[in-house]
């Protein structure tokens, strides 16, 4: 399959010619394909937030090449704004970005800028708003009234109301409490399931990448160290942990069981998983 | 591009001048644009161009990033030098429309703007090997003596050393927040005045609102802490002159004595 965006030995180094030179990202290769959602993780400091904010233009690589449909996306420099409404990045903590008067016009933003008017603006709004859980009487609200929670969502709205291809979300869940997180994890599932619209899911919590990704990619040290279905990720326990990451807390069950004994498989990463594993030895008659 | 923002920049280091107190240190600026402002003929400039370039070397700090700190100057200088240029009465060496160069606007063109660069030269030279917080709290110290004017002294260095601490902070959320808008379409490089100003709607509102918000959020973690204004406060550095200070001050003084002595022969 002919990947959607292709990240082709992209290096990013901050303050170029000065003693304080560094980099942030060194000859990254990834592929991201149409219609996936990509699980992004790595701990602070390993390149992510710089590597997604190639993805849409917001920096220009100093090495390398980001290809948007294998077109390099700086080949017209002046063009760079039509890439931003098709590669829609949702930075951390987004809620902090609202400024406008009421919600609806606040999500509205982008799609204006992109030249909606009228009711296919509205429409748009409506439909975004739909997608993250906001009810339709908050569109009039002003987004200062609202919860913490509840900005997010509008800030991710104003995102999603662009109708990107590619939808990139960095650390959405980042300190919301339990239920809140479960329910906007939800929220862009049912998002991603209902437009088949591609999205990349940056976080640091291996938990909430499992359950949701397709496919992971690991960063660390400014590079990919590994890439595929949770599945080899999670295979290769050993790398994870020298990059400080873990395997998801299931994982560590399962490792455990079979460790004491237990004839299970080690490659369970979601809860569910675990579940129907432990179902299959207790109906098999396997010691538990 | 926000980033390129010299205001009050510090460069850590560990030369005499930087362990100077911060105290004499402001003293000495203050002789030093004294000296500056007394000085009238070439021999008087050039005792100032010494001292300057003794304390550059003193301080260790390149010569190239003082340099650099002229460059948003730049245009009050050369208006400076052309006014001073064409528009002095004198003796007339060239007249064309309603510029007149004279002799004397060559003088005092060429002594102004040495005057204003040596100025900032000499003030971000202090800047440079003096950080904020030792900086304020010298201010502080110096003004003390105000307090029994009932001025809040103690309260406006305290506000000072806040607004120096939080220049890096608001540079950074509002390159965040910047990016963030871009990422949304908006555009903050084209299109007319008007529409320039309107585009920085979506940048200032959440700006001043998270400033607001850390404001809050400082005082209340001010407040845990007990802080209750200046009164009985200690300090963890206490300030003392050393001895290398008294030297210092004494080289000040002896150098503005020196200029006054040069301005009454006309030198």
């Amino acid at each position: 399959m002919e990947p959607i965006i292709r990240v082709d030995h992209l290096t990013h180094t901050y303050g170029q010619g000065t003693p304080f030179c560094r980099s942030a990202v060194k000859d990254v290769c990834l592929d991201i394909y149409p219609g996936e959602l990509l699980g992004m993780i790595g701990h602070t400091g390993s390149g992510k937030s710089t590597l997604i904010q190639h993805l849409n233009g917001l920096l220009k690589p100093t090495g390398g090449k980001i290809l948007f449909h294998g077109r390099d996306i700086w080949a017209e420099p002046g063009r760079i704004r039509d890439i931003r409404f098709k590669v829609g990045l949702v930075f951390q903590y987004p809620e902090y970005q609202l400024f406008e008067e009421t919600v609806g016009k606040d999500i509205a933003f982008g799609p204006r800028n992109m030249g909606l008017e009228g009711d296919a603006l509205r429409e748009r709004v409506e439909e975004a708003a739909g997608f993250v859980g906001l009810s339709p009487d908050l569109l009039d609200k002003s987004p200062f009234e609202l919860s913490g929670g509840q900005k997010r969502r509008v800030a991710i709205a104003g995102v999603i109301a662009m109708m990107p291809e590619v939808l990139i979300l960095d650390e959405p869940s980042a300190g919301l409490d339990p239920a809140g997180r479960d329910s906007l994890l939800n929220n862009i599932r049912s998002y991603h399931a209902a437009t088949g619209s591609t999205v990349v899911l940056v976080s640091h919590s291996m938990d909430e990448v499992a359950e949701n990704a397709d496919r992971i990619a690991v960063l660390a040290d400014a590079g990919v160290v590994l890439c595929g279905t949770p599945r080899e990720v999670f295979s290769h326990g050993e790398t994870l942990e020298a990059v400080g990451l873990t395997v998801p807390q299931v994982t560590k069950v399962a490792m455990e069981l079979r460790r004491r004994g237990v004839a299970i498989d080690s490659a369970i990463y979601t809860v569910e998983d675990l579940r129907r594993a432990l179902d299959a030895l207790r109906e098999g008659g396997a010691p538990c | 591009m926000l980033k390129d923002i010299t205001l009050g920049q510090y460069f850590p280091g560990n030369s005499v001048a930087h362990r100077l107190d911060p105290r004499t240190k402001l003293l000495m600026v203050v002789a030093y644009i004294v000296a500056l402002f007394s000085a009238v003929w070439v021999v008087s400039y050039g005792l100032m161009i010494l001292v300057l370039a003794g304390c550059i070397a003193v301080s260790r700090v390149p010569v190239k990033s003082l340099v650099r700190g002229l460059k948003p100057v730049l245009i009050i200088l050369v208006f400076t030098g052309v006014i001073n240029l064409f528009w002095t009465p004198g003796e007339s060496l060239w007249h064309w429309w309603v510029f007149n160069l004279t002799r004397e606007g060559i003088q005092r063109a060429i002594f102004m703007v040495l005057r204003i660069t040596m100025l900032i030269m000499g003030t971000f030279l202090m800047t440079y090997t003096t950080s904020p917080i030792r900086l304020t709290d010298g201010l502080e110290s110096l003004l003390g003596p105000l307090k029994k004017l009932h001025l809040p002294i103690h309260e406006l260095s305290m506000m000072m050393s806040i607004a120096l601490r939080f220049i890096p902070t608001l540079i950074e959320e509002t390159d965040k927040i910047m990016s963030a808008q871009k990422a949304r379409g908006a555009d903050f490089e084209s299109g007319s005045v008007l529409q320039r100003a309107r585009a920085m709607i979506p940048l200032l509102v959440p700006l001043f609102i998270s400033a607001f918000r850390r404001a809050d959020e400082l005082a209340v973690a001010m407040e845990c802490r007990c802080y209750h204004g200046g009164k009985g406060r200690t300090k963890l550095h206490v300030l003392r002159y050393q001895g290398i200070d008294y030297a210092a001050l004494f080289l000040s003084l002896v150098v503005v004595a020196a200029v006054f002595a040069l301005r009454r022969f006309g030198l």
